[in-house]
């Protein structure tokens, strides 16, 4: 964090040049490859065709990325609203999550791509069928960091706030709530990820084509058309949009648990 | 109540702390605390020292009603512990590690048993830059505890026990884990903080050197099962300095300590056979 440091040797500025080198340096290989071995388009596109068609295709490419995204982020907020409702009843009282922990387990084992044309015939609206099918996926890691964050606290700072009389409201969002946060986030990490797979594997199954049309149709589309190129283009969106999600959450993160925990001191 | 009548005929002063006969066995079978009978005076200074295992810890949490005795009573100010719930913090706890909160400041964490009662926000701010100056962090007020070294952490645990301007400090073995000479630095701290301020102190550690240091008794046990040994009075007079340490009196009493714990322990060894852990 010194400001007497060299440019180079800030940590923060390594984190975004040298994987941005690799990145320059693999698309050279593959623009080199491309041109050298005179790949066809169809096979193989090069990376400049695919930002080329990125541009001159992005009426229907915009259009399908903020489908997904919206598909995503709705799930996100369910799978977290309800993963967080769900885990603060499982620490009220251990023979609750005895219980039902299983059946959690059970719709986390349970591949989607399994239930996925059950829920999309379930549900009318195409929309929600493949929110709740993408907030399947992504509730999962909500559930289980929560609770294990709310039940990681320092046994002797409980028993201090026994000792001064602390009421049950008091000691969870004096002590319970903010010792879950770091796992919390840990959570929100893995089911921000998961619900932009889940929103893809979903609108794989369910096929819809039209206004709704998310990234993966785009990407079927142009895989019976051939136009391999484009399919490309809406694989980069799909990538950029992951690499965007973990950025937001790492900045989230970062934010609400400042300097305090030291998982975000550890490379700093 | 016929216990009362045998209490020696010091006890002209106000008793602290009594225990009657508490014990503790664990549902397992486990005897952690042989019936144990101790009356602490009212700004007494008295140390639980023995091995680990003798209960000493156990007999502390029950005095702070953190645990309940499987038998016997235990009166603070002369009412059962369980009473003294919903009364004003007349005791604080200071634990084995500092048991600060990391993601709150100093400040924060020293308020948070004010916080806790109710206290208005700006009488709890006033007391607790008294506390903190008290222990010799007026400065750290708005650092996390993370920044801070052992030693001062362990300081801020104890603003924290003082803040509520409490009567009675249990301290468990609070600076077990700290170098020597931070150590000893805080148990002087300490000495002073208790003359400044009338307290009556129960101090859990395994050293006897610490122990004979800061009483004005001490309470020897020993281990497998948990038990009381002895009593030793600490006659030397306050305030102490490190002199003290290097003085004859001294000494002898930590020989004396030494070998009443190494009698307990050749006691333990004939029945370890018995013992399941």
């Amino acid at each position: 964090m010194s400001k007497a440091l060299p440019l180079m040797q800030q940590p923060r500025v390594q984190r975004v040049v040298y994987p941005g080198l690799v990145a320059a340096v693999l698309l050279a290989v593959w623009q080199g490859l491309v041109s050298g071995l005179e790949l066809p388009p169809y096979l193989v596109p090069s990376p400049v065709l695919m930002l080329k068609t990125l541009v001159t295709d992005w009426v229907a490419l915009g259009t399908a990325l903020v489908v997904t995204v919206k598909i995503t982020l709705l799930a996100f907020v369910v799978a977290t609203v309800g993963g967080v409702l769900i885990s603060f009843l499982f620490v009220q009282n251990k023979m609750i999550e005895t219980a039902l922990f299983p059946y959690a387990v059970l719709l986390q084992v349970t591949p989607i791509v399994a239930i996925a044309p059950l829920i999309i015939i379930w549900v009318k609206n195409p929309t929600a069928s493949m929110v709740v099918c993408a907030s399947l996926v992504a509730l999962f890691p909500i559930i289980s960091n929560t609770t294990l964050g709310l039940r990681s606290i320092d046994p002797d700072l409980q028993s201090y706030f026994r000792l001064n009389r602390a009421t049950r409201w008091q000691t969870l969002t004096r002590l319970r709530i903010p010792s879950a946060l770091p796992y919390f986030f840990g959570g929100l990490r893995i089911s921000s990820g998961l619900a932009l797979i889940g929103a893809v594997v979903a609108e794989f199954v369910a096929g819809t084509g039209g206004s709704g049309a998310g990234l993966a149709y785009q990407i079927l589309q142009a895989g019976f058309q051939l136009n391999i190129p484009r399919m490309f283009a809406a694989l980069l969106l799909i990538s950029l949009t992951g690499v965007a999600l973990f950025a937001a959450m790492a900045w989230l993160t970062r934010r609400a648990l400042g300097a305090w925990h030291a998982s975000e001191n550890s490379h700093d | 109540m016929d216990r009362l009548d045998r209490l020696p005929a010091a006890a002209a002063a106000t008793p602290a702390i009594q225990v009657l006969s508490a014990e503790k066995t664990y549902p397992d079978g486990t005897h952690a605390l042989q019936p144990v009978d101790l009356t602490i005076e009212e700004g007494e200074f008295v140390t639980l020292l023995g091995p680990s295992g003798c209960g000493k810890s156990t007999l502390l949490k029950m005095i702070a009603g953190l645990l309940a005795p499987s038998d016997g009573r235990l009166l603070l100010w002369r009412r059962p512990v369980a009473e003294l719930h919903g009364s004003a913090n007349r005791l604080a706890f200071v634990f084995q590690s500092p048991t600060l909160m990391p993601w709150a400041s100093v400040q924060s964490n020293v308020r948070l048993p004010l916080d806790l009662a109710g206290t208005p926000r700006a009488e709890a701010d006033a007391r607790v830059a008294e506390a903190l100056k008290l222990v010799g962090l007026g400065k750290f007020s708005g650092a996390l505890p993370r920044a801070l070294s052992g030693g001062m952490q362990m300081r801020v645990s104890i603003a924290r026990g003082l803040v509520t301007q409490p009567q009675l400090l249990l301290m468990d073995e609070p600076f077990g884990a700290l170098d020597e000479i931070t150590r000893h630095k805080l148990d002087t701290d300490l000495l002073a903080l208790w003359a400044a301020k009338k307290l009556t102190v129960v101090f859990v550690t395994h050293s006897i050197h610490e122990a004979v240091f800061l009483s004005t008794r001490v309470v020897m046990m020993a281990a497998r099962p948990g038990r009381v040994v002895e009593q030793v009075r600490i006659d030397e007079p306050y305030p102490r300095t490190p002199d003290f340490m290097v003085t004859p009196q001294f000494s002898r009493y930590a020989r004396q300590l030494q070998e009443s714990l190494l009698r307990a322990s050749a006691n333990t060894a004939d029945s370890d056979e018995e013992v399941s852990r």
